[in-house]
């Protein structure tokens, strides 16, 4: 293992993304740590280049030109520990997005249990399943071969069996993956996770051992038919992308060096920052962490008992853009856009964007196709992830959006010098939250660095959530209500912390706000009209503290599910208008 | 900020290294001249193939059916092989339903594969050998003029260049494409519709050069046995400037299009060569260059995206854009004198 960061010193964390890298500075100041400056440069996993290193290094020298203090020596070599003189750092650690999607093959026994087990496990990571392998499997097991040996994957994760239980089955299905391996070429031999009946793992050494330079065993996801233990497998499966991405890339191998092992997949890092945000911060509600950018959509939530981490590479704003078409329609992203755009330009967008991920959004129309875009994917990542939640989470409605207090957002497409108010009414578009939350902004994206560094240093992440680095929105409350478009549905008062007063009527399908700065309290009373529900129960009120932010306290009475007007021309009105009300334009 | 380079260069030394995807046997040797569509390197590597339960098959215990089997590992089989008798006085047997190869016995079962398993890797461009890279290809350099494209649909050919294309945003529709064609590389603009891909296909062209193509049209394309290779994307693009005027000017030559598909990991992307003869070695092209004022870029994203512009300054810090975002940006004189404000990541420099 690596060693343990000394309290107290600097902290330098390394973000290398599909489209972006940024170096990130956290210090001590004033006896607490402090997010100090980022740096930020394209990243160089691609050609011409091919070496994230390169990226990593001029993230870096763009964030000592605005800190006035070197951290790279003459060779472009880190400086570490940190010098008497101010320039280096005492520690890194990295994060990692960058890379193709790792393509696996995943296999189990049942398709509810072991494969539905190996399906989240691999959705853990910036990885597509493209075949699975069971026993309701009708094909020859030669079929079987040649379909993986087509598909040349990357990874395949194997579950299934009990603990202890029957494992002749799960041997059978072993034998076409393992003569699959065999008959690859050597150099294109996949990585192989066995998280299944522990009992057969002398056997799944035996067989893959010689087939394959990185065979890894984890604890059974599954050790009974009832119970799904996925965290020591997620682990393993972190440290693969890892050595997967160091065989692939240029330049991981560099920034592993330099940070002494410290380098995590980015996913893994967030959902290990929401596992311990839940820990700490846990309510009845759950937290609720998305992140949407080039290379994948993330949704993890974080539950008393349990928390999930999915990773949506189809759902990525990048390269992967027109695969979005397999999983939604051009109207229904469409409908999202406050322009008269044709499905035509929307195609020809989707496939264009897709050659040049890196790209942003420099004229009105490409920011409106990119909005909707964003706002479809992220929703269809919130509708996929849902699947995952556990079942006795709070809730106002069960085919709703769980209740979850905050939500944390970040990623290129939401973080990316876009108003606050144009980030919230995508989030509020495509998550549709219900009853009361706090909206944050990771505009920094620091929260898988934070990740990475928790391991290593406990009192970071805590200190720099609490130190004003994240940008609350504001507080949003969201009847769960049904009534004519221009109903009262709410009734709110805002008592600020010197007395006064703010009201508001909050009607069915508008959007309303009341200012209370980032920073200051207040309180909200809330009554409820025609059985609306904010988490009090059909039609009851109730007083609540609220914090401020950005946009102040955000009423949302669009309704859940939102329900989108057909007619174009009044949707597109409706659009702009909410546009408006919140600030976004 | 470095810049992504789009090579359109009228005379350019081009060096590329052209590897297989796993060991293989290398076929050319140093200093030997290759055409485009030369094999320089070979591998094997079969995708289909026959498993064989020859226990199940014999109803017997994959002990005995172990000591049934007649044939070993790396036999070549014809069809109808007799793989394995069983005993008693009708004995069943076992044969090769195809010709194949063995590559698996064991446990009372044969894994034969069968069909081509040939991988075949060609040289993409006229030139001559200038470095083996042992079991896995080679580097191969020539001279001439380059344009690079965005999107390839995987063949390569070479054949006289026409162009049938008046203008830069011109559209190529079947009653265009007459016997006259027959055999040539076509620099024609962009495509819109199935019927003009069909035609092509039926006259035969060696080759499509279009600035762009209906998106729907991309399975298509990829079926095409003659490569296609787009300048600017997907969508109705107008090629830009810099490409079709060395691609025109450079009509009734021999070009090769190796249209192969753009791998943003790799760097592969498609290319159309136009070797001329020098006597001494060009330049190599930049791959990355810094943006700077002066600089010759094209515009990857609206406003007038695929139009060559040049940079008229760079603004320090980050410039409000007018989509409302803010991002390191750059003032560009486009062709048309209109000035436009670009994130420097919506750029590529051309040279």
């Amino acid at each position: 293992m690596p060693s343990s960061l000394v309290d107290g010193n600097s902290l330098l964390a390394v973000d290398v993304g599909a489209a972006n890298t940024r170096a990130v500075l956290f210090d001590v100041v004033e006896g607490e740590y402090r997010f100090m400056a980022s740096g930020t440069a394209p990243s160089t996993a691609e050609a011409p280049l091919k070496d994230v290193s390169e990226g990593a290094r001029q993230a870096i020298r763009n964030l000592q030109a605005l800190l006035g203090r070197p951290l790279l020596d003459t060779q472009n070599n880190l400086i570490t520990p940190s010098q008497p003189n101010g320039s280096g750092v005492d520690a890194l650690v990295v994060t990692l997005s960058a890379g193709a999607t790792i393509r696996t093959v995943i296999v189990g026994l049942l398709k509810d249990v072991s494969i539905e087990s190996a399906r989240r496990l691999t959705e853990s990571t910036y990885a597509r399943i493209v075949e699975t392998i069971g026993l309701n499997d009708q094909r020859r097991p030669d079929q079987q071969i040649d379909s993986i040996i087509r598909m040349r994957p990357d990874l395949i994760v194997i579950t299934g069996g009990t603990d202890g239980g029957a494992s002749r089955s799960i041997k059978k299905l072993l034998e076409p993956v393992g003569l699959a391996s065999f008959l690859l070429p050597e150099e294109k031999r996949p990585a192989v996770l066995f998280a299944g009946n522990e009992k057969i793992g002398d056997e799944v050494r035996d067989m893959f051992g010689p087939l394959t330079a990185s065979l890894h065993l984890s604890p059974n996801v599954r050790p009974s038919l009832e119970t799904e233990d996925l965290e020591p497998a997620q682990r393993e499966l972190a440290h693969m992308v890892v050595g997967l991405r160091k065989r692939q890339i240029k330049g991981v191998d560099l920034l592993d060096q330099w940070s002494d092992g410290h380098i995590l997949p980015t996913a893994y890092a967030t959902g290990r920052m929401v596992r311990f945000l839940a820990k700490v911060y846990g309510s009845k509600k759950g937290i609720l962490v998305v992140d949407i950018g080039a290379s994948a959509a993330l949704i993890s939530a974080g539950f008393k008992d349990k928390s999930t981490l999915n990773v949506y590479p189809q759902f990525g704003l990048g390269e992967n853009l027109p695969g979005l078409l397999n999983y939604t329609s051009l109207e229904d992203i469409l409908r999202w856009s406050p322009l008269d755009i044709s499905t035509g330009i929307l195609r020809d967008y989707l496939y264009q964007k897709s050659l040049y991920p890196s790209a942003i959004a420099a004229t009105k129309e490409d920011l409106a196709i990119a909005q909707s875009v964003t706002r479809q994917a992220l929703y269809l990542a919130m509708q996929s992830a849902r699947r995952d939640f556990p079942r006795n989470i709070a809730t106002i409605k069960p085919n709703l959006t769980p209740l979850f207090e905050p939500i944390l957002a970040g990623g290129g497409a939401l973080s990316d010098a876009l108003r606050p108010g144009q980030g919230l009414l995508i989030l509020l578009d495509s998550l549709q939250p219900v009853g009361v939350t706090t909206v944050i902004l990771d505009q920094n994206n620091l929260l898988p660095l934070l990740g990475a560094a928790a391991s290593q240093n406990n009192i970071l992440p805590v200190q720099v959530l609490e130190s004003g680095a994240f940008l609350s929105v504001g507080t949003v409350v969201s009847p769960v209500v049904t009534a004519k478009y221009g109903t009262p549905i709410l009734l709110g008062k805002l008592t600020y912390e010197n007395g006064v007063e703010a009201r508001v009527e909050l009607k069915y399908g508008s959007l309303e706000t009341l200012p209370l700065q980032s920073g200051e309290v207040g309180k909200l009373a809330i009554q409820c009209l025609r059985g609306a529900n904010v988490g009090f129960g059909p039609g009851r009120g109730g007083t609540i503290p609220v914090s401020g932010g950005a946009l102040g306290v955000v009423f949302d009475g669009r309704g859940r599910p939102l329900d989108l007007p057909s007619d174009p021309v009044r949707r597109r009105e409706l659009i702009k208008k909410w546009n408006w009300t919140i600030g976004g334009e | 900020m470095q810049a992504p380079v789009n090579h359109i260069v009228g005379l350019t030394s081009i060096v590329r290294e052209r590897i297989l995807p796993f060991s293989g046997t290398v076929l050319v040797q140093l200093n030997q001249k290759v055409s485009p569509n030369e094999v320089i390197a070979e591998s094997n590597w079969a995708r289909e193939h026959i498993l064989l339960d020859v226990a199940r098959l014999l109803r017997v215990t994959p002990a005995v059916a172990e000591r049934l089997i007649k044939i070993k590992v790396d036999d070549r089989v014809p069809a109808n092989t007799e793989v394995a008798v069983g005993k008693g006085l009708f004995p069943r047997s076992v044969r090769t339903p195809r010709e194949g190869r063995v590559v698996v016995v064991g446990g009372g079962q044969v894994l034969i594969e069968v069909g081509d398993p040939k991988i075949e890797l060609h040289a993409g461009l006229p030139g001559t050998v200038v470095e083996i890279i042992p079991n896995r290809g080679a580097v191969i350099q020539t001279a001439g003029a380059l344009v690079q494209g965005i999107w390839g649909n995987g063949r390569i050919e070479s054949g006289l260049l026409v162009n049938i294309a008046e203008s830069p945003n011109g559209v190529l529709v079947a009653n265009r494409l007459d016997v006259s064609l027959r055999g040539s590389i076509l620099l024609a603009g962009m495509v819109k519709d199935a019927e003009t891909l069909k035609a092509a296909s039926e006259l035969p062209v060696r080759g499509l050069i279009l600035s762009s193509l209906y998106p729907s049209l991309i399975p298509m394309a990829r079926e095409m046995r003659f490569p296609i290779m787009l300048t600017e994307g997907f969508g109705a693009l107008p090629m830009n400037s810099a490409a079709y005027k060395l691609l025109s000017t450079n009509a009734k030559r021999e070009i090769t299009v190796n249209a192969e598909v753009y791998d943003r990991y790799s760097g592969a992307r498609p290319e159309a060569i136009i070797q001329l003869p020098t006597f001494t070695d060009p330049p190599i092209p930049h791959e990355v260059d810094d943006f700077a004022p002066g600089l010759q870029i094209r515009m990857r994203r609206p406003p007038a995206m695929g139009m060559i512009g040049s940079i008229v300054a760079i603004p320090r810090g980050l410039t409000t854009l007018p989509s409302g975002l803010r991002a390191p940006a750059a003032e560009v004189k486009l062709e048309n004198g209109e000035t436009v404000i670009v994130p420097l990541v919506n750029l590529e420099v051309v040279g």
